[in-house]
């Protein structure tokens, strides 16, 4: 291949978006078709920058919008090569029509999201918003907390969706300037390695073989619309996770890294626990351990694969716990909360339902305090104590004003 | 757990140095942070860039913090914003102006009874690298304060962080650097 490696430390200080340059460059994407936009353009700018460096064979296309962008790498993606992008927020959503093209036609495009508020009113920062604007459109979610995370996600990402008895597009999302643009020590792969692990890239129904001709983006209507749909949904329910558990166990054997469909932190014999998304579930893990050495058994619940929702690995992670605080970092606009309702639909049929309550939090990037989250243990402990939830269901940490709660 | 809060102008590189201290200590073993506040900013709005070192793996993504050191690499900052927000009994201010410790902690009552050092570092940035980019005679000055590494170590470091730019604008922040170290009171 005609391309320069990259030699790399063991460790890097690298941001998150970068980290997720280095993998898509690592992976050896051919096609980059993107269009930029707050927090996540260093992603795509990373790649460009090592293609004309020479440390890349691929091509990067600049499109006139995101909804442009995605349309480009389904095109590349049909015609039959590793395809990737990145966006944020407003693109996400201008994306949202093209999301669905991209997984109904079945094509293993990884597309990083680095999840950020939407608009009105407008707003750059880190919220899960886009993230949840994402969750039924067929995609795998797979969720970074760090900048490690964002790097050794991609990897995975790209081995999953194009592993052809699965084909479906993959989104790796991380949090907005909290994981994008914060540096932290990532743990590398050389290039070999990497790219060992996702491995050459091997066409499925691809447009250029022309000994083989297929037909991409069809119409059905009521005739097999539906089982299309069932089919899709049906592989997303069965075949997605074993392949994410195989993925993660080749990739702890590579790296000593490992990584779990639904993280459990301090959970073996915790009564109270915080279940959340992105950079929140580090910080909860340090606050879990505080909380411990004051008497009270804290624990952590992560979700690593928001898509697929992990219904089964959420029963068993939290068998025996007595109170949940669900942390949804997205305003629900009249529901309790994405992470709320899917617990409570994955606990209801269950023998030991613990106390459940939804906290809203984070918005636009409002910071999420060790503070707040002592707070937010001691409360738990005393709907255990109460043996009920103290509270109203649904409330509001770190927003001004009066106190805000429902439900 | 160190806990560090640069305040610059958006395009003075504070986002840089605390970049580059991170990649420093990275390469001794410690685990690192570096972050900053964006929003919209445009060149020339005061903002705040932080870092965190410490032995284990910094799992805390607050942005609350309460600093061990303050860093200003802009004058004018002590005045316009309170650089002493969220500080603890013993932090440590480090500060950009052309007065000395006591002309500047008379000009800003909110200084008085904190350890405060001083150094010029744009004056330093202007006849040495040519352009007022105060943040790596900054971190000289921290080296001479908190004795984190000798001098001759982290300058070495930072000559191969800064290696992608021209060899003389390499040799300039090395002087800089030594400068600031050599100067700060």
């Amino acid at each position: 291949m005609a391309f320069d490696k990259m030699e790399l430390g063991d460790i890097e200080v690298w941001d998150g978006n970068f980290a997720a340059a280095q993998a898509l460059r690592q992976s050896q994407v051919d096609v980059v078709a993107a269009y930029p936009i707050t927090p996540s353009t260093p992603i795509v700018e990373g790649y460009a920058k090592f293609l004309a460096d020479g440390y890349v064979e691929g091509e990067f296309v600049m499109v006139e919008s995101e909804h442009a962008a995605m349309s480009g790498c389904i095109g590349a993606s049909a015609a039959g090569g590793r395809v990737a992008t990145a966006t944020s927020s407003q693109g996400f959503a201008l994306m949202v029509e093209t999301l669905y093209q991209a997984s109904g036609m079945r094509l293993p495009i990884v597309l990083n999201v680095v999840n950020r508020a939407l608009a009105a009113p407008l707003n750059v920062n880190g919220d899960h918003s886009d993230m949840y604007l994402g969750r039924d459109s067929g995609w795998i979610q797979f969720d970074a907390y760090s900048p490690q995370e964002a790097y050794d996600l991609n990897f995975i990402a790209f081995r999953v969706s194009e592993d052809h008895d699965v084909r479906l597009p993959a989104m790796v999302h991380q949090d907005g300037f909290m994981t994008s643009h914060t540096a932290q020590g990532v743990k590398t792969m050389s290039d070999d390695t990497a790219y060992g692990f996702v491995g050459d890239f091997k066409p499925m129904n691809d447009m250029l073989d022309f000994e083989h001709p297929v037909t991409h983006g069809v119409q059905t209507e009521e005739d097999w619309h539906f089982e299309h749909k069932a089919r899709q949904h049906n592989d997303l329910m069965t075949k997605v996770f074993p392949k994410v558990q195989a993925a993660f166990d080749d990739f702890e054997k590579l790296t000593g890294r490992k990584y779990n469909i639904v993280e459990s932190y301090d959970m073996d014999d915790a009564d109270v626990t915080v279940l959340c998304m992105g950079t929140s579930v580090e910080t909860a893990r340090e606050v879990a351990k505080e909380m411990r050495a004051k008497g009270i058994k804290a624990g952590v619940i992560g979700i690593r694969v928001f898509r697929p929702f992990p219904f089964e690995q959420l029963k068993a992670a939290l068998k025996g716990v007595k109170a949940i605080a669900t942390l949804d970092r997205s305003s629900p606009n009249g529901t309790p909360g994405a992470l709320f309702n899917e617990i409570a639909g994955a606990l209801y049929n269950t023998d030991d339902r613990a106390l459940l309550s939804g906290y809203i939090y984070g918005l636009g990037g409002r910071d999420l305090t060790k503070a707040q989250l002592v707070d937010l243990y001691t409360e738990l402990q005393a709907n255990v104590d109460a043996g009920k939830v103290t509270t109203q269901l649904q409330q509001f940490i770190g927003v001004r004003g009066p106190k805000l709660a429902f439900l | 757990m160190l806990e560090i809060r640069w305040h610059g102008r958006a395009g003075q590189g504070a986002v840089t140095g605390a970049k580059g201290l991170a990649d420093v200590v990275s390469t001794t073993g410690k685990q690192v942070q570096a972050f900053a506040f964006y929003g919209s900013a445009k060149r020339g709005a005061a903002m705040t860039a932080y870092n965190r070192v410490d032995e284990t793996p910094i799992m805390n993504h607050e942005k609350y913090m309460e600093p061990d050191y303050v860093f200003v690499i802009d004058p004018a900052l002590v005045y316009t914003t309170d650089v002493t927000i969220n500080a603890k009994e013993n932090t440590v201010f480090i500060i950009t102006t052309h007065m000395n410790t006591a002309e500047l902690v008379a000009s800003q009552p909110r200084l008085e009874g904190k350890e405060v050092y001083t150094v010029d570092c744009i004056k330093i940035a202007q006849e040495t690298i040519g352009r007022p980019i105060p943040n790596t005679p900054m971190l000289g000055a921290f080296m001479k304060i908190s004795k984190m590494y000798d001098i001759e170590f982290f300058k070495e470091s930072m000559h191969r962080i800064l290696g992608k730019l021209p060899p003389k604008i390499v040799d300039a922040n090395m002087l800089a650097i030594q400068r600031a170290y050599d100067e700060v009171k």
